[in-house]
């Protein structure tokens, strides 16, 4: 654990002397408070349009700021996410790969779980600061409003998930290559392929269909955005980051072998 | 203190090193020769732990290098081919890092940060980004980062290619003072830094071991470590390949190995 952690420590600190960090964290800002700001000049032409409507008041109590505003955020950040993960993991193996200091890390008294934890540990510590800043968010619809706040918690704790579940794969893509560029898009296109895996759910035979539902990650993440932690998600997610860590590890572990 | 047996290794068809064998003695520096592609950046590599060989053992300071490999690890400092930097990294903080990850305490890091710097000279570029570092500077913060847990064995590949001559003395005298009490292997293929600082010469070639001889006794008959090189290299490849190996040696500034 110590060892993990003093991996943790350097990987974050190299995030903050190179550019990416701030890169990074600039532009999930800046695309996040667009949407945010579009979402909530779409909810208040809404209910100006539905309080004219005198006949039909049920309209204008469906309309809420967690359903119309922060659902829409949540969905929109995860896929800015898709993007971004990518380029926080893709240096991580690979990186060390190519400059050599590899040799450096398993010449130490190191575990390959240990170098997989801390490098993990260090990533991810990244991104909850990445998502930690959006609180900004719901916390000005909390001045200024009455959304449910657990609701909001919950749709949280689902985008942690799905981007622990991004930095797990992407760690994977990055133990394959020495190059960052190849990490970062092979990341990519695995991140997009469980996003979009389930579209074939409503044409395809009912099992299939149910399979590529489980698979979809959209599919679970949804559920926690709409206030529902069920077992069968955490699972999910849970299960999802550990093979994804267990493949790196087999990963890293066979570089010596080569 | 170091006791390598019947090492192989082999790359899908390729066999980089066979049945290579030798000892070192405690405190001994060993000179370890080859012309490039010898297999010694192989044979240092199972020694520090960093891969597996397809055949044969190494023992370090009684442990096994396979079964035992964090004992091993925690024993010895390696300088491989290109220091092993983080580029973003200043030379005081990197020490730290790599003391940590050695398994020295918190308390003792920066006890083990001062002597590595004082003994390597880097005092006055600690607060500098590695990455910025001359060769040289490189050089020596990788050879700082093998000594910060001060370890009882040394294992340097090519220490001083690529330095300038007055960094290639400097480093020199570095390792000589190092030696004292810790064993070293050295490889290179320079032979005069081997009469400078060894105690014992392995010559490899071709991946076997062609010599294995203590420096006293070939300094008895057997003529100059150049001659004695060229005999070795050529009972292996023929006098041509010798020819070839020795314009490489007399050149000092022959560019290194490429990385495998």
């Amino acid at each position: 654990m110590r060892n993990a952690l003093a991996i943790a420590g350097r990987e974050l600190r190299a995030y903050f002397v190179s550019p990416i960090a701030y890169v990074v964290l600039t532009g999930f800002l800046l695309l996040g408070g667009w949407f945010f700001y579009n979402l909530l000049v779409r909810f208040s032409f809404l209910l100006q349009l539905y309080s004219s409507f005198q006949r039909s008041p049920e309209a204008l109590d469906r309309l809420n700021l967690n359903e119309y505003v922060m659902a829409p955020l949540l969905h929109n950040l995860s896929i800015v996410l898709v993007i971004l993960v990518p380029v926080i993991t893709m240096r991580t193996f690979a990186e060390e790969k190519r400059t050599g200091t590899f040799e450096l890390l398993f010449t130490s008294p190191l575990r390959v779980g240990e170098i997989v934890a801390g490098k993990f540990l260090g990533a991810l510590t990244f991104l909850f600061l990445m998502i930690g800043l959006t609180a900004i968010f719901p916390a000005i619809l909390l001045v200024y409003g009455n959304p449910e706040v657990g609701v909001i918690l919950s749709g949280y704790l689902g985008l942690l998930l799905l981007g622990a579940a991004f930095v797990g794969i992407g760690l994977l893509t990055s133990s394959f290559t020495e190059n960052q560029i190849i990490a970062a898009v092979s990341c990519l296109v695995a991140l997009l392929l469980l996003y979009v895996i389930g579209w074939p759910a409503e044409t395809s035979t009912p099992a299939v269909g149910a399979i590529v539902k489980y698979l979809s990650i959209v599919e679970h993440f949804g559920e926690l955005v709409k206030g529902v932690i069920g077992t069968r998600d955490l699972v999910y997610f849970g299960s999802l980051i550990a093979v994804a860590l267990f493949l790196t590890h087999r990963s890293v572990e066979s570089l010596r072998w080569r | 203190m170091i006791d390598v047996r019947h090492l192989t290794k082999r790359y899908g068809d390729l066999t980089a090193i066979h049945d290579v064998s030798f000892r070192v003695e405690k405190g001994e520096v060993l000179g370890f020769l080859g012309p490039n592609g010898a297999g010694k950046t192989t044979t240092m590599r199972i020694v520090t732990g960093f891969m597996p060989a397809s055949d044969g053992t190494v023992t370090v300071d009684g442990f096994d290098v396979f079964t035992d490999s964090f004992e091993v690890r925690k024993r010895i400092g390696y300088l491989p081919e290109n220091p092993p930097l983080y580029a973003e990294m200043t030379v005081e903080r990197y020490l730290a890092f790599v003391g940590r990850i050695k398994g020295l305490g918190k308390g003792q890091i920066p006890e083990a940060l001062e002597r590595a710097l004082e003994t390597c000279g880097l005092t006055e570029v600690r607060h500098r980004v590695t990455g910025n570092l001359s060769k040289g500077y490189r050089q020596r913060v990788g050879l700082a980062q093998a000594l910060i847990h001060d370890p009882p064995v040394l294992v340097l590949d090519e220490p001083t290619i690529g330095l300038d001559p007055r960094q290639i003395i400097e480093i020199r005298t570095l390792i000589r003072e190092l030696s004292g009490e810790r064993t070293v292997i050295l490889s290179t293929h320079i032979l005069p830094e081997v009469s400078q600082i060894c105690e014992k010469v392995v010559i490899l070639s071709n991946g076997r071991v062609a010599l294995e001889e203590r420096m006293e006794n070939l300094a008895t008959g057997h003529g100059t470590l150049e001659e004695v090189f060229l005999r070795a290299i050529a009972s292996e490849h023929g006098p041509e390949a010798a020819e070839a190996a020795v314009e490489e040696v007399a050149e000092p500034s022959a560019p290194p190995e490429p990385r495998p």
